[in-house]
């Protein structure tokens, strides 16, 4: 018979190896991960309710359009009277701050990428593999780096959600048409004036779109990641599931949705804008 | 001092330049090459020389390297081998920050599809290339709308360039590459994505506007209307090698080689071709203290009917008709004044054949061709402006 190739005891040696080793790394990453998610929870969740929402409002009116601000305050409201207000504000700080840090990654390798033939040749086959991979298998490793909580399922959800605003950033700028990039540099602009005065820019509206596809994988993955105690909604969900409490299960999915539908309007209006 | 001197320069594409330009000394051939070392020669063996105030145009079919050419120029496309001085300054080989120098104070270019930046304001399209210098916000939106008022677009300077038609469009990047003042305008099929009409149109502004800023132009067009009209000189390219630099007059009526000929075989000489190109030297002419008796000699020497009178500083007077002289000797007049014919249509050198071709239809009389001071620069008879119309090529004979 065939032997096994054992691939995933390969892996398993890695993980260990990275473990025993990478500890600093790690550690690091704790530090600014619970630093980001502890302050915006503290953000949202320290003021009474009724000053969020009108802070959104008026935030998306000033950002987006009226409509958009309207539907977001009734959204929240409708949360705030579910009596969910509070696992709904931990799950979009932690999705607010995985897209941070997934776009402080992203956004610079997406660039890397577009600049450089090597680089893209070497990323793509890896963002294919991260993005057809199952997500709950991101959790497994996640948990041996950093044990169980709100970290791990943050890290888990920024590895998954970065690869669509490495490659729509990449995409962008290598859709900038070449005349636009000869004109740049006829007029001697230097390789900075170029990125950032005429690539960025007019690639901007595929950037965008980036942009949004990272939150929407954001929010669905801080659902799953509630399985290794990331909190939030998924915890909602989650005991629905098990509880097979119909009522919670689907009030926390609601909530899923509303919260998803306010960030991608947001963020639409903005690759429109980008466009106009 | 030429302002733009390219020597010998070489374009290889590929990965193994250095092979192929070898095997390009030998003299092998493009396809050769390509065989053996898969690098695609763009443009090879290039020499030529641009004057100040020039207007050069870089002519030939797609693929035959002339916007490659032009992109060496700037380095937009890094040249293989070979030389480009600029002021006699060589500019292969310098360092990126003084290339940037250069292409920000001497080198404008102009683009085929526009390229303006969609997502800026025309102004401040024109005023990129101010902007990337460094230049106060004020101070370059300043000098970015008075360049906006010469091309005839400044109360469009708020739009977006997607708002402008075509036209407009590569008015705001002609602007655009005259905003930095640069000497030297590099332009690729500047004109070639806009419709004819508004094509003519560009074409006849930016002879005007040449006529008043004195740039040294570089132009690229696969048009040989376009080129025949704008060019000073003309550079006819094929697989990557000039075949030809001359005056429009010296491609049409002397073409280097079959290609040329076949490729300039439709142009209507008419058109092109001036009262300059077919007029004959004023040699015989007579001046006013002659007699009729000189002027019958001069006459019988030259094997013509009619004479040109002029003054002493060679001011047109007026003809006069052999059988007139013949009968003012007969008559014993001494003096031509009697007999000169001063009503004879007179045109400047630079008429074009079209124009002169229903004045000779209707004239008795040689046409004289005189400058704007009225000296007599040359004579046209009939059978030259025919003699011209068929080129010298075609049969042998020259047509002066």
């Amino acid at each position: 018979m065939l032997p096994k190739i054992p691939i995933g005891e390969w892996v398993d040696l890695i993980v260990i190896w990275a473990q025993n080793n990478l500890t600093p790394l790690f550690d690091a990453i704790v530090v600014v991960i619970n630093f980001i998610v502890s302050s915006l929870t503290l953000i949202l969740l320290t003021p009474p309710a009724w000053v969020i929402i009108i802070a959104a409002l008026a935030l998306v009116w000033f950002l987006a359009d009226r409509k958009t601000a309207i539907g977001t305050a009734l959204g929240l409201l409708l949360i705030y009277d579910l009596r969910i207000w509070e696992p709904s504000m931990n799950t979009l700080a932690m999705v607010i701050s995985a897209t941070i840090v997934a776009l402080i990654a992203g956004i610079p390798l997406g660039i890397w990428t577009a600049r450089n033939n090597t680089v893209h040749k070497i990323v793509m086959p890896v963002l294919d593999f991260m993005q057809t991979m199952p997500p709950f298998v991101y959790l497994i490793p996640a948990v041996f780096f950093f044990d169980i909580g709100t970290v791990p399922g943050l890290v888990a959800t920024v590895v998954f959600a970065m690869p669509p605003a490495i490659r729509l950033t990449g995409l962008g700028i290598r859709q900038v048409p070449v005349e636009l990039v000869e004109a740049a540099e006829a007029f001697g602009s230097t390789e900075s004036q170029k990125l950032y005065k005429v690539q960025l820019p007019v690639a901007m509206p595929t950037i965008m779109a980036g942009v949004n596809q990272c939150i929407m994988l954001s929010l669905s993955m801080v659902v799953i990641a509630a399985m290794i105690g990331a909190g939030g909604l998924g915890s909602e969900v989650l005991r629905g599931i098990q509880r097979l409490d119909i009522p919670v299960g689907f009030e926390g999915g609601l909530a899923i949705v509303i919260i998803a539908i306010i960030l991608d309007r947001i963020t639409q209006s903005f690759t429109n804008k980008g466009k106009a | 001092m030429a302002k733009v001197i390219v020597e010998n320069l070489v374009k290889i594409f590929g990965d193994n330049p250095g092979k192929a330009l070898k095997m390009l000394e030998e003299g092998k051939s493009k396809q050769e090459i390509l065989e053996a070392t898969r690098c695609t020669v763009g443009v090879y063996n290039i020499s030529f020389e641009v004057q100040e105030g020039e207007t050069f145009v870089l002519m030939g079919l797609s693929g035959s390297g002339k916007s490659t050419l032009l992109r060496c120029l700037n380095r937009l496309i890094e040249p293989t081998d070979g030389k480009i001085l600029i002021d006699g300054e060589e500019i292969t080989g310098v360092d990126d920050k003084k290339l940037r120098q250069i292409r920000r104070n001497k080198l404008g270019m102009v683009f085929q599809r526009f390229a303006l930046f969609p997502h800026r304001t025309v102004v401040d399209n024109v005023a990129y290339g101010l902007e990337v210098q460094g230049m106060e916000k004020e101070e370059r939106l300043e000098k970015a709308r008075r360049v906006l008022e010469v091309v005839g677009l400044k109360e469009w300077e708020n739009s977006m360039p997607s708002q402008l038609s075509g036209g407009m469009q590569q008015r705001v990047g002609l602007a655009r590459a005259l905003a930095s003042d640069p000497d030297i305008l590099l332009m690729d099929e500047a004109f070639s994505a806009l419709d004819p009409l508004i094509r003519k149109g560009m074409q006849d502004e930016l002879l005007s506007l040449q006529a008043t800023l004195n740039k040294t132009i570089i132009f690229v067009t696969h048009d040989l209307d376009e080129a025949l009209k704008i060019g000073d000189r003309i550079a006819l390219m094929k697989d990557g090698a000039i075949i030809q630099i001359g005056t429009s007059e010296e491609i049409l009526t002397n073409p280097a080689n079959e290609y040329v000929e076949k490729f300039v075989e439709d142009v209507d000489m008419s058109k092109v071709l001036t009262a300059e190109g077919v007029m004959k030297k004023p040699d015989a002419v007579v001046t006013l203290k002659d007699g009729p008796r000189q002027a019958m000699r001069r006459m019988k020497e030259n094997g013509i009917s009619s004479i040109f009178v002029v003054t002493r500083d060679r001011k047109l007077s007026g003809l006069v008709m052999a059988e007139d002289a013949l009968n003012a000797v007969e008559a014993h007049q001494d003096h031509l004044d009697e007999i000169i014919i001063k009503d004879i249509p007179r045109v400047s050198p630079d008429t074009p054949l079209t124009d002169l071709i229903p004045i000779i239809a209707e004239s008795r009389y040689p046409i004289a061709v005189v400058d704007e001071q009225n000296h007599l620069k040359g004579i046209i008879v009939r059978g030259a402006v025919l003699a011209g119309m068929v080129r010298k090529g075609d049969n042998g004979q020259d047509v002066a």
